[in-house]
């Protein structure tokens, strides 16, 4: 099926550039770092969730909230509009001395479509706006990567960034402390 | 168990009203609102005694639902170990210490119980075979009975809770948190159970041949509704004063906002339901309750609720902003507390003025005579204490809180 996002690569030789920091604080350090130095396609990478990091590499909000909304209102309305055409106008059957529109016998449904919608908006949202299921990443090229899940702290900088630079860009993360910096192949 | 060398994490001056500021006046004012309210329903309760008992139920109901209300919110504190919520624990502490005074406040009603209920007055249960049938429980030996139990459990939880909070400022043992802690879980059946049958003597018996047996569930969601409401408007009025700005924070103000708005919700949910099975089934010996409140200009009162307890503050509170802003959480928090008022007025007095709204003077000097008695009282005891437990162990972790 196509509608999945297809994760689009940089064009040139390189994907971007990965380095390795020893600790949470030399990550979250190294991150305002390179939020200040104008990078704009980068990402942190890190074996648990680093409180206040999102600050640090100068996150916007996520938009995913209003997915939620416009989902759960969508389920809503969907919920109460197809009830209504179903009993008041398709199939009028009376229901034990009830109108038509029995608007409150509608609510049970409108309220569970709603929920149903708006978690299918928090899920499928999120996986796309993450550009998921990806099934490759160039970063799983990179042997030291293999520690992300275990006890090491990454920051990668994609190499369609404008300001990224092979040479430049690695010595600015080495400076920022990095263990080890990697170039990596697209 | 060795305590370890006392961090302190906040200086008592840090956390205390200080002299010669604006809200050492509350208790006084408070005083005045409570004795000009007492002589405005003297003088016209006594000439409309059955509207004067009325009035005087719902402003006791809805100021007792928030005291309730905060006794949740610190028990259920402790039973699940939250840390986020150590600074404005003392607000809900100060508000639940009222209990006893609200126990005088109960004190009046018992002169109109037959004004109040009718499996009351004598005979009523003579051609009456639900009444009789009911007699077992609905008697006034019994009522007064169990209204002491009532007040008896919630008095001896109040001040438990209250009187160690307050010790553990001076001695800082941590033993402490760890036996409220212990005590929490059962603390919240028997809250759980005394405010259940409390809803169904005061409220529910009113109409004594009605049955719901959702009303207890009902009446909880609005207390603690109501709560949280209160506490988001103190909390955002102590910073506006100048109190505790630094120890409560945005991140603090938007979980009571993340309360206010799941719990209107939640409110929300209870209520309907008790509604739609009524209206459902349609028995009469039920839905006569809520036919009442759907006739005449009732009517618009259920519907005031419906979008002003559930669905403006849905959509008001939503945002982030809006909860992280202390002016814009007090006014989702006063919104909802007129809400949660008219709820009480909504379930009481329809019962007095089937045949429409009828607004009075008792209701608004009740109000303030109950009001200025709780507020008094609970100015008093902020003036008289630390405004956060200042060495509760976990009252660092509750400053460096942050939402994630």
């Amino acid at each position: 099926m196509a509608f999945m996002f297809v994760n689009q690569l940089p064009p040139g030789p390189y994907w971007g550039i990965l380095a390795e920091f020893a600790t949470p604080a030399d990550l979250y350090h190294a991150c305002e770092r390179v939020r200040d130095s104008g990078f704009t396609r980068w990402d942190a990478h890190t074996p648990f969730p680093v409180h206040g990091l999102e600050k640090a590499m100068g996150i916007r909000r996520s938009p995913l909230p209003w997915i939620v909304l416009v989902a759960g209102l969508t389920g809503a309305a969907g919920g109460f509009g197809l009830q209504w055409w179903v009993h008041a106008s398709a199939y009028p059957l009376v229901i034990s001395g009830k109108p038509y529109f029995s608007w409150p016998a509608f609510i049970p449904i409108t309220f569970e479509l709603g929920v149903l919608f708006a978690a299918f908006g928090a899920v499928l949202g999120m996986l796309g706006l993450n550009r998921l299921p990806m099934h490759h990443h160039p970063l799983f090229r990179s042997k030291h990567f293999e520690r992300v899940t275990d006890d090491a702290f990454f920051i990668s900088i994609e190499s369609w960034d404008p300001r990224f630079d092979p040479s430049a860009t690695g010595k600015l993360l080495e400076s920022l402390g990095a263990r080890t910096v990697e170039l990596l192949e697209s | 168990m060795t305590s370890e060398p006392d961090r302190v994490a906040l200086r008592p001056e840090q956390a205390t009203i200080p002299p010669g500021h604006s809200w050492n006046r509350i208790p006084a004012i408070g005083a005045a609102c409570a004795v000009l309210g007492g002589i405005v329903c003297a003088i016209l309760g006594a000439a409309n005694p059955k509207q004067f008992f009325f009035s005087w139920l719902v402003s006791f109901l809805f100021f007792l639902s928030l005291a309730l209300g905060a006794l949740f919110f610190v028990l259920f504190q402790y039973a699940c170990q939250g840390g986020w919520g150590i600074v404005v624990r003392r607000i809900g502490e100060t508000v639940f210490a009222t209990v006893p005074v609200m126990a005088a406040l109960f004190v009046p009603l018992l002169f109109g119980l037959q004004d109040l209920y009718p499996w009351s007055v004598p005979g009523a249960a003579e051609h009456d075979a639900l009444l009789r049938w009911k007699a077992p429980f609905l008697n006034v030996p019994f009522f007064l009975i169990r209204a002491a139990i009532y007040f008896g459990c919630w008095s001896f939880l109040t001040l438990l809770y209250y009187r160690l909070s307050r010790g553990q400022d001076v001695t800082g043992d941590p033993a402490v948190s760890a036996r409220l802690r212990k005590f929490a879980g059962p603390a919240i059946i028997v809250l759980a159970l005394t405010q259940t049958f409390a809803s169904i003597d005061w409220i529910v018996s009113l109409t004594p041949h009605w049955y719901s047996t959702m009303f207890g569930v009902y009446f909880f969601a609005g207390s603690f509704v109501g709560f949280i409401a209160l506490l988001s408007v103190v909390a955002a009025a102590m910073r506006g004063a100048g109190l505790l700005e630094t120890v409560i924070t945005p991140e603090h103000l938007q979980d009571l906002g993340k309360f206010l708005f799941a719990f209107s919700a939640f409110w929300a949910y209870i209520g309907f339901s008790q509604f739609f099975l009524i209206w459902y089934a349609n028995l009469p010996e039920e839905s006569f309750w809520f036919r009442a409140r759907l006739e005449g200009s009732w009517e618009f009162v259920s519907l005031l609720l419906m979008a002003g307890h559930f669905g403006v503050p849905f959509f008001y509170l939503m945002g982030r902003a809006v909860k992280r802003r202390g002016w814009t959480l007090a006014v989702g928090g006063m919104w909802l507390l007129a809400m949660h008022f008219v709820d009480i007025y909504w379930q009481v007095m329809p019962t007095l003025h089937p045949e429409g709204v009828r607004p009075s003077v008792l209701d608004v000097a009740a109000f303030v005579a109950v009001g200025g008695c709780f507020v008094a009282a609970a100015g008093w005891l902020m003036r008289r204490q630390a405004l956060v437990p200042l060495r509760d162990p976990r009252l660092a972790e509750s400053l460096a809180f942050e939402n994630v």
